[in-house]
């Protein structure tokens, strides 16, 4: 099943490859993983999507905690929670196409942010589906380029992770 | 005052109470050494390859209970040193290991001698530093002993470059230390030792199974005293051996791929299975799923949370300092009115004595060779029991465990986790220098050996009295034994060809050599050896090469899969 664990790890050099050697040296695999700094600048939040069976959810866990850099993990997809992912995706955009795309960016809440008369470069947010959403509603022809910035997520409600 | 980094560094190891550190110098390590030579404090070991010094600090730290610490340079110092960091980290043995490091304004440059060493032993260090700014040294040696030191220990290591040797700062060495993202539990949870205890008392077929963790945590004595007080079976892996007595009737043996029958049979057979500072590991209990009983409870007490349902999934899990849960446990017991089901624990006694019956570490003693396990009898007969014994890796690494009597903790080094041989020498400089006065044996193959021979040299230069004594059987032997059950006695590469003459090379190194070919001389050739207090002796026993270990389970089998030696 996919997770989305969140990590408060001190904000220092080699941290990340701890976290990244970790998941390639015990096999487990990373969907995604985005990390900046918190309003704390010591410390960094990360968001790793990953997926697993229960057992090897755990064990990720457990090994994460076990990093003496690692403060904090918490599963989000243990209760409520938010998912966002931000994608820019430039498409072609030319002669009767121009309008349609328009109008799907428009469907899918999509900003457009650079125009040429060729081209445009749409931002979207949202979980990640909503974004595979998108791409596979327009022609794949049409794509030119994208680029994601994997999930970062947060509890709903009370449910918040901090030190 | 102002004092160099390298001052700094020496002065820390001082008030860390370090009496040896084991190295190797070289230019990235140049001022740490000559701040060395300034001070005696801090007596440095020189070694003669760098694997050599970590196994060493390796060695002192298991038979002590101190932080072992090893210094070596930067680029092939570091990478000759992995093997030794690797060993400790699969152990969980308390290192710090400080490596030189090129220049900060030289790192990434690809300077001559440089390479990422936290990068290069990230994987196989419980943590790792490296120290940019020489205000940052004091701190950073302390952290790096308490990390060594507390939760589930292990080895760090502290990659210092050249130029923070040499800059100045003002010097405090912290009293205490603590870090918000490093809190190991420590504690047992009260509710659950309660539940174990109420287990324990329940239970009809009980087995207690314990591993390295009593030792590290120094739990010998509430766990004797708690498996006397229940008269529970006892099991201790190969790297628990000697946290229960091995003499003591309780005692079953060692478990796993090599274990003796009657200590696999009653851990596949509980309904208890009572594992503490132990992780299951695929030599102890084989095939998790052959090894899972939908009918047996296991308790797990462990100091990381991570061991635990790893392999095999636990009832009722502990997490703690395992000395700890243990008095704590037989505080329990003692205080309860319940007592174990005696009628129940006599049958089942009943039925591990008939496993005994098997007498499953049976050899030929009539034979006009020399056997493995004689030596290793006698060797245990001699030193009344109470040396420190070393070990290789390979079949003599498993009789020494089978067949010497551990009845004291840290009295068995052996490298269990990684299986690197090329440690009993180094290990054994350790051990000796943290005990002086002690027999310290090393049992070793005539192939292990060579692989940190050199280390002869710094036993002479030390005066070391080790005995080693080599099991000499021509043969990689475990390797052997394996083409001969599962390769069709296809032996590649196993053979042993072009050995030195290992009395020769002793007393070139400036030690006695001794060559042992007749059961008979067996006896009289240790005898003279453990007299020989001053000297390193070196025996070579020229045993039967055809001898295997039993029992054997076969990599991947269920843990009562056993191959005994009637069988073949
Ligand atoms: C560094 C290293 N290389 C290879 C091995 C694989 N290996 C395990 S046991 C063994 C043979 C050991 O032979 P010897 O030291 O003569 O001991 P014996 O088994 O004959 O008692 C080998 C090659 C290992 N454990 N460590």
């Amino acid at each position: 099943m996919r997770h989305i664990l969140s990590i408060l790890v001190e904000n220092e050099a080699g941290a990340l490859s701890r976290i990244s050697g970790l998941f390639s040296a015990r096999g487990y695999n990373i969907e995604s993983l985005t990390v900046a700094p918190t309003e704390d600048p010591t410390m960094s939040r990360m968001t790793i999507v990953t997926s697993g069976s229960d057992d090897v959810i755990e064990q990720i866990t457990k090994q994460l905690n076990k990093l003496v850099e690692v403060v904090k993990v918490v599963d989000l997809t243990e209760g409520n929670h938010i998912e966002r992912e931000l994608m820019l995706v430039k498409v072609r955009a030319a002669g009767k196409d121009r309008d349609e795309m328009k109008r799907l960016a428009d469907i899918f809440r999509g900003r457009i942010l650079d125009v040429t008369d060729k081209s445009y470069t749409i931002e979207l947010t949202g979980t990640g589906s909503k974004l595979d959403a998108f791409l596979q509603a327009i022609e794949p022809g049409v794509i030119l380029e994208t680029v994601r910035t994997g999930a970062s997520g947060i509890g709903r409600g009370e449910r918040i992770l901090r030190i | 005052m102002e004092l160099t980094g390298a001052e700094i560094l020496i002065r820390c190891l001082q008030e860390e109470g370090v009496d040896y550190v084991f190295g190797y110098p070289g230019g990235a390590v140049l001022n740490i050494y000559d701040e060395l030579f300034k001070q005696t404090r801090v007596k440095h070991v020189l070694v003669r390859h760098e694997q050599g010094a970590v196994h060493a600090a390796d060695g002192y730290s298991r038979s002590s209970h101190k932080v072992g610490v090893a210094l070596v340079t930067s680029g092939p110092g570091v990478t000759n040193a992995v093997t030794g960091i690797a060993t400790a980290h699969m152990d969980s043995v308390p290192l710090v290991v400080i490596t030189g490091q090129v220049p900060t304004a030289a790192i990434g440059q690809d300077a001559f001698q440089e390479c990422d060493t936290v990068g290069i032993t990230r994987p196989c260090v419980k943590h790792n530093f490296l120290v940019k700014n020489v205000a940052d040294v004091a701190v950073t040696i302390k952290k790096a002993f308490y990390l060594a030191a507390t939760g589930r220990p292990g080895p760090v290591v502290v990659d210092i470059p050249k130029d923070v040797t040499q800059a100045k700062a003002e010097f405090s060495y912290p009293k205490t230390i603590s870090m918000r993202s490093y809190n190991p539990v420590t504690k047992g949870h009260a509710g659950q030792i309660k539940k174990a205890v109420q287990l324990l008392l329940e239970a009809k077929r009980p087995m207690v199974y314990t591993g390295g963790g009593v030792i590290l945590n120094d739990a010998s004595e509430a766990l004797t005293r708690l498996v006397r007080l229940l008269g529970f079976p006892c099991t201790n892996t190969l790297m628990g051996l000697g946290a229960f007595p091995g003499t003591d009737p309780q005692f079953t043996g060692m478990p796993g791929m090599h274990g003796t029958y009657e200590s696999n049979m009653a851990m596949q057979n509980c309904d208890v299975l009572f594992a503490v500072g132990t992780r299951f590991d695929d030599r102890v209990i084989g095939d998790p799923a052959h090894f899972y009983r939908a009918d047996r409870k296991i308790i797990h007490i462990d100091i990381d949370p991570s061991s635990i349902s790893k392999r095999v999934k636990v009832d009722v899990p502990i997490v703690g300092y395992v000395g700890d849960v243990l008095n704590e446990m037989v505080k329990l017991v003692e205080s309860s009115p319940a007592r174990p089901d005696g009628a129940a624990l006599k049958a089942w006694w009943a039925e591990i004595k008939d496993w005994q019956r098997k007498d499953c570490l049976r050899y030929d003693r009539a034979s006009k060779l020399i056997k493995p396990q004689f030596v290793l009898e006698k060797l245990y007969e001699l030193t009344r029991g109470d040396a420190f014994v070393t070990s290789d890796v390979g079949q003599h690494q498993m009789w020494a465990a089978q067949y010497y009597k551990f009845d004291k903790p840290r009295r068995w080094i052996n490298s269990g986790g990684l299986g690197t041989m090329g440690f009993g020498l180094p290990a054994a400089m350790g051990v000796q220098l943290a005990n002086p006065d002690a027999t310290v044996a090393c049992v070793t193959g005539e192939a292990s050996i060579q692989m940190c021979i050199q280390e002869l040299s710094t036993c002479k230069q030390y005066h070391l009295p080790i005995k080693i004594v080599n099991l000499n059987n021509r043969y990689m032997g475990m390797v052997r034994q394996w083409q001969e059950f599962f390769y069709g006695n296809r032996y590649a590469e196993s053979y042993m060809d072009a050995l030195p003459d290992f009395v020769k090379l002793a007393e070139a190194y400036g030690h006695v050599g001794m060559k042992i070919e007749q059961p008979r001389d067996v006896e009289g050739a240790l005898r003279e050896a453990l007299a020989q207090k001053e000297r390193l002796v070196f025996l070579d026993f020229i045993t039967d090469q055809t001898e295997n270990v039993f029992p054997m389970v076969p990599g991947g089998k269920g843990l009562t899969e056993m191959i005994l030696a009637e069988e073949l």
